[in-house]
């Protein structure tokens, strides 16, 4: 690595660095295993609970059909917001952390 | 150099030309066609009531090799233009990384979206109703995953593959080599389906012999992938995207112009429908209609196809995970300059492949309805002319110039579709060879960049020609269970390893390679035991049963329908030829109950991951999980990685 002058385990204890990863971890992982939950409840429901996915709301189309349409609405709308969340939050703490690191590596 | 590639893909393009001539109309090719990014289970047509007139959605062949000519020139050009430009590795493998956010997205969309994508769910939908929508789900959450977990992270940590990204935790040679085999294995498994996929879909579209156009597809890929590198891979790829999307829209708006854009008028066209009611009827295997059963309504429920609800589960699980860890797919996120393009670059790319998704299914429904799942599965029993033949209704119909015209410019769309995801993968192998074994196993890295990108090259097109070996002996194979295997692979092996070694402290050397070896060859395994293979016993079986039914007839004095003698006889054969057979692997009967593996090999992956890591590895390379932890979060020093 071309990084010898940098202590990493340091870096990794600092305050603002311990604040980044655990929040955007807590942020990734919430947010995968409700889309995961969305996602499983999809075949789950047409599998064994097929009765329900049969009920019509608007004409022909029934729950089935919104199911599978709210899925991609709903996964858009992790990502739109994931998106602004980074450009908002993480991002500008993550700018933080690198100017710490540049100052720790001009040490 | 430049004049050399100009010549030769005028050549080829021009002796597929000649070749094609000489042939009549396409032959109707049965079984799944398109095996691809997106796969479509074996799709067997219900031998119902496909006995109607015959009609073949025949091209019009000046037009359409017309179209398919311009691609080929369009993609030339790129493809020279780039060549000028691709003088270091950092080039040829990622483009330097300079690739914007926004490209990127559209180049992703056109890297996932596979002819079986497009011509196989519109296939699907259209015989299967709304289990064809519910099918698209699955390859669209795969970027929830994407997203979250891997995009970033890689864009942060890594250079040109997966093993760059592993070899942050350890510096193990061993690492580096299992990692490249792994991605050559899974990405050969892809290929395979991409490259039967695209011979049968030539041979479909527009009549070329099936080993021609194997050829033709495969010399055409590696001229392009060792001369243009990843610049030309890109923008093939965003132009193929580009005109999926807008064929895809310009399908989508006629047919829904037709219900003056009402969506519950769409719908209940298609429940009202006679034909499709009748086909409905056939797949459920009633022999007279039941009273008060809604035939066409069935056709807007779940379960016509996709049954088993534990498989349905497993193959989510498999397109949950497994996109995430496929090489081709990875290496898209180095060819952006940071974090936040990577992550530009999944949204862009959900945005597009989701409503791609949602039109390919009102496609499939549009087909239904106006060409009736009957016809459809005469001219294909997998259902993948539904498309192509639908653009052509909407044209004006066979005969019509319009028609001709919107038929030869979806066909050429799905020709582009096949360059742009195959090319994906020979650069992606040939970065694993080349970049993880040649450069970092066997020569320490110290090849110079020109000895590096000749080697990449020289590997591009060894791939390319095993690709095209590998393509002709596996024709009349069922390829449909090789892209099942690529993604339940990934999810078993390098999705559990890119997780653990980004998140886990504890992970080390053992734990990766155990994960990658045992996670992929059990799920190897599980395949090879499970009932997407071929049991001849089974099919034996079948046919007995056949043969039983109707010797009983002849005994009990009953003269048979020319076609019932027909059967009988097909009956006898199949049963002769099967009865003493045994699957690949000498099985009689599936010993795995589920035709995805991922439900089982997932976990097992993950556990063989977490047990090396105790009992190979040294607690030394944890230290090593601070500088990746670090870089992986900020993206720390990849400025190294564009700047050169």
């Amino acid at each position: 690595m071309a990084h010898h002058g940098i202590d990493w385990a340091v870096l990794a204890k600092s305050p603002k660095f311990v604040e980044l990863h655990s929040k955007k971890k807590a942020f990734l992982f919430t947010w995968w295993l409700i889309g995961s939950t969305a996602f499983f409840a999809l075949p789950i429901c047409a599998g064994y609970f097929p009765e329900v996915m049969k009920i019509k709301i608007v004409g022909r189309l029934n729950v089935g059909y919104f199911f599978s349409l709210f899925e991609f609405f709903f996964f858009w709308a992790i990502a739109v917001y994931y998106s602004h969340r980074s450009n908002t939050f993480f991002d500008p703490l993550t700018k933080e952390v690198l100017a710490e690191i540049s100052k720790e590596r001009g040490k | 150099m430049k004049r050399l590639l100009l010549a030769m893909t005028l050549v080829l393009a021009l002796s597929t030309l000649a070749v094609a001539a000489p042939h009549g109309n396409p032959q109707p090719v049965t079984g799944l066609v398109a095996g691809g990014g997106v796969s479509t289970p074996v799709v067997r047509s219900a031998e119902s009531s496909a006995r109607e007139e015959k009609k073949d959605a025949s091209t019009n062949r000046a037009i359409t090799l017309g179209m398919f000519l311009a691609i080929i020139i369009l993609t030339g050009v790129i493809v020279v233009k780039s060549a000028r430009s691709t003088k270091t590795t950092s080039d040829y493998y990622t483009a330097g990384g300079g690739i914007s956010g926004f490209q990127n997205g559209w180049a992703i969309a056109g890297d996932y979206m596979s002819a079986s994508t497009f011509l196989g769910i519109a296939g699907m939908t259209a015989l299967f109703g709304a289990d064809g929508f519910m099918y698209t789900v699955g390859p669209f959450f795969s970027f929830v995953t994407i997203l979250l977990i891997v995009a970033e992270p890689c864009r942060n940590a890594g250079k040109y593959t997966l093993g760059d990204i592993l070899s942050l935790r350890t510096s193990s040679k061993v690492v580096r080599g299992t990692a490249a085999l792994a991605a050559v294995v899974v990405s050969a498994f892809y290929m395979i389906g991409q490259m039967v996929g695209a011979g049968k879909l030539m041979q479909l579209l527009i009549g070329i012999p099936y080993n021609i156009s194997v050829v033709g597809v495969g010399v055409l890929l590696v001229l392009y992938v060792t001369f243009g590198g990843m610049k030309a891979t890109t923008w093939v790829q965003i132009i193929k995207a580009a005109l999926l999307m807008a064929s895809g829209t310009l399908i989508t708006f006629l047919l829904l112009w037709k219900f003056g854009f009402s969506f519950v008028g769409f719908y209940d066209a298609v429940a009202t429908s006679p034909a499709i009611q009748d086909h409905v009827r056939g797949l459920l295997k009633h022999a007279a209609p039941q009273p008060g059963f809604d035939y066409g309504q069935r056709f807007l429920e779940p379960g016509l196809i996709l049954k088993n609800p534990l498989d349905q589960i497993s193959l989510g699980l498999a397109f949950a995970l497994g996109a995430a860890g496929l090489p081709h797919l990875l290496m898209r996120f180095f060819t952006v300059p940071n974090a936040r393009a990577a992550r530009k670059s999944v949204v862009i790319a959900m945005i597009l492949i989701g409503a791609f998704m949602i039109m390919v299914t009102m496609i499939g429904f549009g087909a239904a309805i106006y060409l009736t799942p009957q016809k459809i599965i005469a001219a294909d029993k997998g259902g993948n002319m539904a498309a192509p033949m639908i653009a052509q209704f909407l044209g004006g119909g066979p005969g019509s110039l319009a028609g001709d015209l919107f038929l030869a410019f979806v066909c050429a769309v799905a020709f582009a579709t096949i360059i742009a995801v195959v090319s994906g993968l020979i650069l992606a192998v040939s970065a694993a060879v080349a970049h993880d074994f040649y450069v970092n196993v066997l020569k320490d890295g110290k090849p110079d960049q020109q000895q590096q990108i000749r080697v990449a090259r020289i590997t591009a097109i060894g791939i390319g020609v095993v690709a095209i070996l590998l393509g002709i002996a596996c024709e009349s194979q069922n390829i449909a269970h090789l892209v099942v295997l690529a993604f339940a692979m990934t999810a078993s092996s390098n999705f559990p390893v890119i997780l653990l070694a980004l998140f886990w402290k504890r992970f080390n050397a053992g734990g990766i390679v155990t994960g990658l070896i045992v996670g992929g060859l059990f799920t190897i395994a599980v395949v090879l035991a499970s009932p997407t293979m071929t049991y001849p016993k089974r099919i034996a079986a079948d046919a007995k049963k056949v043969v039983e039914v109707l010797e009983k007839k002849q005994v009990e004095g009953m003269t048979l329908a020319e076609k019932e003698v027909h059967t009988l006889a097909k009956a006898r054969a199949d049963y002769e030829k099967n009865k003493d057979g045994t699957s690949f692997i000498g099985l009689d009967a599936p010993l795995f109950p589920l035709k995805n593996p991922a439900i089982l090999t997932v976990p097992v992956g993950f556990l063989a991951a977490i047990m090396g890591t105790f009992l190979f590895g040294n607690r030394r390379e944890e230290e090593k999980f601070a500088e990746l932890y670090v870089r992986q979060n900020t993206g720390y020093g990849i400025s190294d990685a564009v700047d050169h």
